[in-house]
C-alpha cells in the first residue's frame, strides 16, 4: 500500500494494492491467526497468543488513527481522510449479528480474511466455506427489511 | 591473540544469529509482538492509500453484487467503483498466503498442550496444517462434523458478519482503534457466540 504515490492511475493504483496487499496475506500465515487449532486455543483461554496479537493489533491502529486526526493527515493523493462512524440505532444488529458470527468463526475455524489466505495456504475445501458464506450475506440483503437493527 | 579469537568467535555467532533470524521472519511464525503491530498497521496504511477502511467482510458483499445482485436493494450500487479495490485487496491475501505456504512449507501450528489434550480428547488427531484434516478436506465434507464446520461454520460467518455490519477486521481491529462503541458491542457477541460454539456445540459435533 505504501507504493501507492499521488497521482497514479486507478487501474495502477488499484495493481499497486493488489501487489502491495499480499502482504496481508502473508501477515495472516505467518501471524497463524488464519488457523483453526489457533482459534480453538483462543477460545478455550489457553494461550494469551491470540490475546496479545488481537490488542496490539488494536493499540498500533488506535495510535495511528489518533495521530490522523490531531494532525489532520490527508491521503497520498491530498484528500482529508474520514473515517465514517457505524450508527448505533437499537444495537440489536451488532449484539445479534456478532453472535452468529462468532458461532461461526469458532465452528469455520476462520474469519473471512483467513478463509481467503487459507484457499492460498492449500486448504481447498475453504472455497466452500467462502461459498457458504455468500449465501449467509445474500440471505442477509434478502431479509434485511425484515430484521430488527 | 585470545582476545582476537574471543572477538572472532563473538562475530561468528552474531553472524549466525542474524542469518537464522532473516530465514525466521520469511518462514517461521512471527511472535506476537510482530504479528499484532503488523495487522494493526494495515489500517492506517489503507487510509493514507485513498481513505480505505480496513475491513474484509464488505468483499462479501461487493461479491454478492457482483455475482447475484437479483432484485435486492442491499445488493444493487455500483460495486466496481466502490469495491474492486477491496476485491484486489482480498486477492492478494490469497496470493500473499500462497507466497508464505511456499516459503515456510507445512508446518504444525505451535499450539499449547492444554488445547492439544482437548482437541484429541475430542478427537482430533491429526496436527499437522493449520486446520485439522478430520474437518477441512474435501472427504470431509461429506460427514457431519466437516459439513458443521465448513458449510454451517462459512454461512454464519457471512450471515453474522453482514448483519453486525463488519468482521473481526472491521469491528475488533478498525471499530475498536477508533472507539465505535457499536464495534464493542459486536465484538463482545462475537466472543459470546465463539465461546457458545467451542464450548457447547463442538462436544455435541464429535
Amino acid at each position: 500500500m505504501l507504493l501507492t504515490r499521488p497521482g497514479a492511475t486507478p487501474a495502477a493504483h488499484n495493481w499497486r494494492m493488489f501487489f502491495s496487499e499480499s502482504c496481508f496475506g502473508i501477515t495472516l500465515t505467518r501471524s497463524e491467526v488464519l488457523s483453526w487449532f489457533r482459534i480453538q486455543e483462543m477460545f478455550r483461554f489457553q494461550s494469551p497468543r491470540m490475546y496479545e496479537i488481537i490488542a496490539s493489533a488494536i493499540v498500533v491502529a488506535g495510535v495511528s488513527i489518533a495521530y490522523i486526526k490531531a494532525r489532520n493527515v490527508k491521503t497520498f493523493s491530498g484528500e482529508p481522510i474520514t473515517i465514517p462512524p457505524k450508527t448505533m440505532g437499537r444495537g440489536i444488529r451488532y449484539a445479534v449479528g456478532g453472535t452468529i458470527f462468532g458461532l461461526g468463526w469458532a465452528l469455520a475455524g476462520a474469519c473471512p480474511g483467513p478463509m481467503f489466505a487459507l484457499v492460498g495456504n492449500g486448504v481447498t475445501v475453504m472455497i466452500v466455506a467462502i461459498g457458504s458464506a455468500l449465501a449467509g450475506t445474500w440471505l442477509y440483503g434478502v431479509l434485511r427489511a425484515r430484521l430488527p437493527h | 591473540m585470545c582476545d582476537l579469537d574471543l572477538v572472532g568467535a563473538a562475530m561468528y555467532t552474531k553472524h549466525l544469529v542474524m542469518q537464522s533470524s532473516m530465514t525466521d521472519i520469511a518462514s517461521a511464525p512471527w511472535p506476537w509482538y510482530v504479528a499484532g503491530p503488523v495487522i494493526g498497521l494495515f489500517v492506517p496504511a489503507l487510509l493514507l492509500a485513498g481513505n480505505r477502511t480496513f475491513g474484509v467482510s464488505s468483499n462479501l458483499r461487493h461479491m454478492c453484487s457482483a455475482l447475484m445482485p437479483g432484485r435486492v436493494e442491499h445488493f444493487r450500487y455500483d460495486w466496481k467503483r466502490t469495491g474492486l479495490w477491496n476485491l484486489l485487496f482480498i486477492a492478494g491475501a490469497g496470493l500473499g498466503a500462497f507466497l508464505a505456504a511456499r516459503w515456510g512449507g507445512p508446518q504444525p501450528v505451535g499450539i499449547s498442550e492444554q488445547t492439544r489434550l482437548a482437541l484429541t480428547s475430542l478427537g482430533i488427531h491429526d496436527f499437522s496444517g493449520l486446520a485439522p484434516a478430520e474437518l477441512f478436506t474435501w472427504s470431509a465434507l461429506l460427514t457431519l462434523k466437516g459439513f458443521v464446520s465448513i458449510v454451517l461454520g462459512g454461512f454464519l460467518v457471512g450471515f453474522g458478519a453482514a448483519y453486525a455490519g463488519g468482521c473481526t477486521s472491521g469491528h475488533a481491529i478498525s471499530g475498536l482503534a477508533d472507539r465505535q462503541l457499536p464495534s464493542l458491542i459486536a465484538v463482545a457477541g462475537f466472543f459470546a457466540g465463539g465461546l457458545l460454539a467451542t464450548h457447547f456445540i463442538l462436544p455435541l459435533l464429535f
